[in-house]
């Protein structure tokens, strides 16, 4: 399981990259091997605001569906299209495989979440190990 | 942790220690702590329809019915008819409560003359025996024995299962038709009895070795050793779910359970009303019968549109009206298609109707199809490969 340092962590599994303005948004590796096979990722429309901590798509294993979180505010701008046709690309590569792209409202909301070490940290309390 | 919360502790088959090795991942099936998947639950799928796949099926229970009365004794106890079973043959069947509805399903097996060998659910168990108990009562001569702990049972399942399972054991296992069975010696272990039956729709064994811990694990290798060249795969409750979807059937507390009865469902060939003998469920079925029938059916769905429908959903008309409910609803691996079964009213089983399934709010479009899903092809047949995606 890896978890990049350039990377901020929400609690609820997604990952939030910063660059300016702009957020990219994907699931951990601890998530998609939670889920496993992952067959099917709803996302929003380009054009939607979102705010940090409400639902804004699911993903689906064979076996589960979990919802996603957004781990900041800000209005989609882009979706990854390709997760229609290759949804398990997301289990291969997690910290590389994005779901949405957003212009922040407030850059600073990255703050709030947890670091890489952090993360990790809160992963194996969550799991006991 | 300050909870002080007392959970009971989960069951373990005698593999625990070995699924634990293979990393897999566990979960809480009725009650035991059982491996949902390995590798990966689609990884594994693929292995039972295209090669070879093993699953510790240990959780399953083993009633054994014995004495001059057994024969009387599963035939009031089980809607099939028993008397029609030859020694060395098995059969699926169920049990049932007064009022046509399920205790359980079950695969009886004619062991020999007055001696029968029931396989039971898992989180059913200590129901199922103090049912057959009670349902026996003081009926003479057929004494009743739970060996549930006493059997590690292991499925064997796929095309190459047979390949597999034969470098193990002298016993020629060609002449084993689908749902018969024999004794033999396997890996050593003596009068191990070998059935040609399973849970996954496709060909396979399922055998029942010694429960201790050493043997358990040490025929699991030799078993995984075996199919190697096959591409064998350990296989777990995640796959043997969708295996036994796209077959059609029926898992308890989905398809079947204390609130559905026969007639509602697709077994309704394997419950004999005209047996010849009474059974427990049987008057309340005529009943039913001769009041018109039921008035829902189980099913085959697939989706149309965008969506998954999964168990509990519910089942709408185009225009959304909630009529029913999806009992299983998963992708298949194999078709590459979303599937469910669903009890619907009889307005809406005939093949071709169009129906909704309510996913999280929205109603995405579904088709009833024809059951099951998957058939797998006869023997000698051109292997059916799986549909590109």
């Amino acid at each position: 399981m890896s978890y990049p340092e350039k990377y901020k962590y929400a609690k609820s599994h997604e990952w939030l990259a910063v660059e300016g303005e702009t957020g990219t948004v994907g699931i951990t590796d601890y998530a998609q091997d939670s889920l496993g096979d992952i067959v099917f990722v709803e996302l929003p429309k380009v054009g939607q605001e979102i705010e940090a901590g409400s639902t804004f798509g699911s993903v689906e294993s064979v076996k589960a569906v979990s919802d996603l979180y957004s781990p900041a505010t800000g209005t989609v701008t882009e979706i990854n299209e390709s997760l229609n046709d290759a949804p398990e690309t997301i289990n291969t590569a997690a910290n590389e495989t994005w779901l949405i792209k957003l212009t922040l409202s407030n850059p600073d909301d990255a703050n709030a979440l947890l670091s890489a070490a952090e993360y990790e940290k809160f992963v194996a309390e969550e799991t006991g190990h | 942790m300050t909870s002080t919360e007392t959970l009971s502790p989960l069951r373990r088959t005698a593999l625990h220690a070995t699924h634990h090795a293979h990393k897999a991942r566990m979960v809480d099936f009725g009650g035991w702590d059982m491996p949902v998947q390995y590798r990966g639950l689609i990884d594994e799928h693929m292995a039972v329809r295209t090669g070879v796949g093993v699953f510790d099926v240990s959780h399953m229970g083993d009633i054994q019915l014995r004495g001059p009365s057994s024969l009387a004794a599963v035939q009031k106890l089980l809607m099939n008819d028993a008397s029609k079973l030859a020694v060395g043959q098995a059969h699926y069947s169920a049990m049932l409560y007064p009022n046509g509805t399920f205790v359980d399903d079950v695969v009886l097996h004619k062991l020999g003359d007055n001696d029968y060998l029931i396989v039971i659910n898992a989180g059913t168990r200590e129901k199922d025996v103090a049912w057959v108990r009670s349902v026996i009562g003081g009926m003479t001569g057929v004494h009743v024995n739970d060996f549930s702990d006493y059997y590690t049972q292991l499925a064997i399942q796929g095309p190459k299962a047979e390949a597999t399972l034969q470098k193990l054991t002298g016993v020629d296992l060609r002449p084993i038709k689908n749902y018969w069975f024999t004794w033999g010696t396997v890996c050593g272990c003596h009068n191990v009895l070998i059935a040609r039956t399973g849970y996954t729709g496709e060909d396979g064994f399922e055998i029942y070795i010694p429960s201790d811990e050493p043997t358990s694990a040490r025929v699991w290798g030799e078993v995984l050793a075996a199919g190697e060249e096959f591409g064998i795969m350990p296989c777990g409750l995640g796959a043997r779910n969708t295996l036994r979807l796209e077959a059609a059937m029926a898992l308890y507390g989905h398809e079947i359970s204390d609130t559905i009865n026969v007639l509602e469902t697709h077994l309704t060939r394997y419950c004999k009303l005209d047996k010849g003998t009474d059974f427990v469920g049987r008057e309340a079925l005529l009943k039913i019968q001769a009041d018109g029938g039921p008035a829902r059916k189980l099913v085959a769905l697939e989706m149309v549109e965008r969506g998954i429908g999964r168990d509990g959903y519910p089942v709408t008309t185009v225009g959304g009206e909630k009529i029913g409910e999806v009992t299983s609803g998963s992708p298949s691996p194999f078709l590459k298609k979303n599937i469910a079964l669903a009890y619907v009213p009889l307005a809406y089983t005939d093949v071709g109707t169009e129906v909704g399934v309510e996913v999280r709010g929205q109603v995405v479009k579904a088709v009833v199809v024809t059951m099951p899903f998957y058939r797998r092809p006869k023997i000698g047949a051109a292997p059916i490969t799986a549909p590109l995606s």
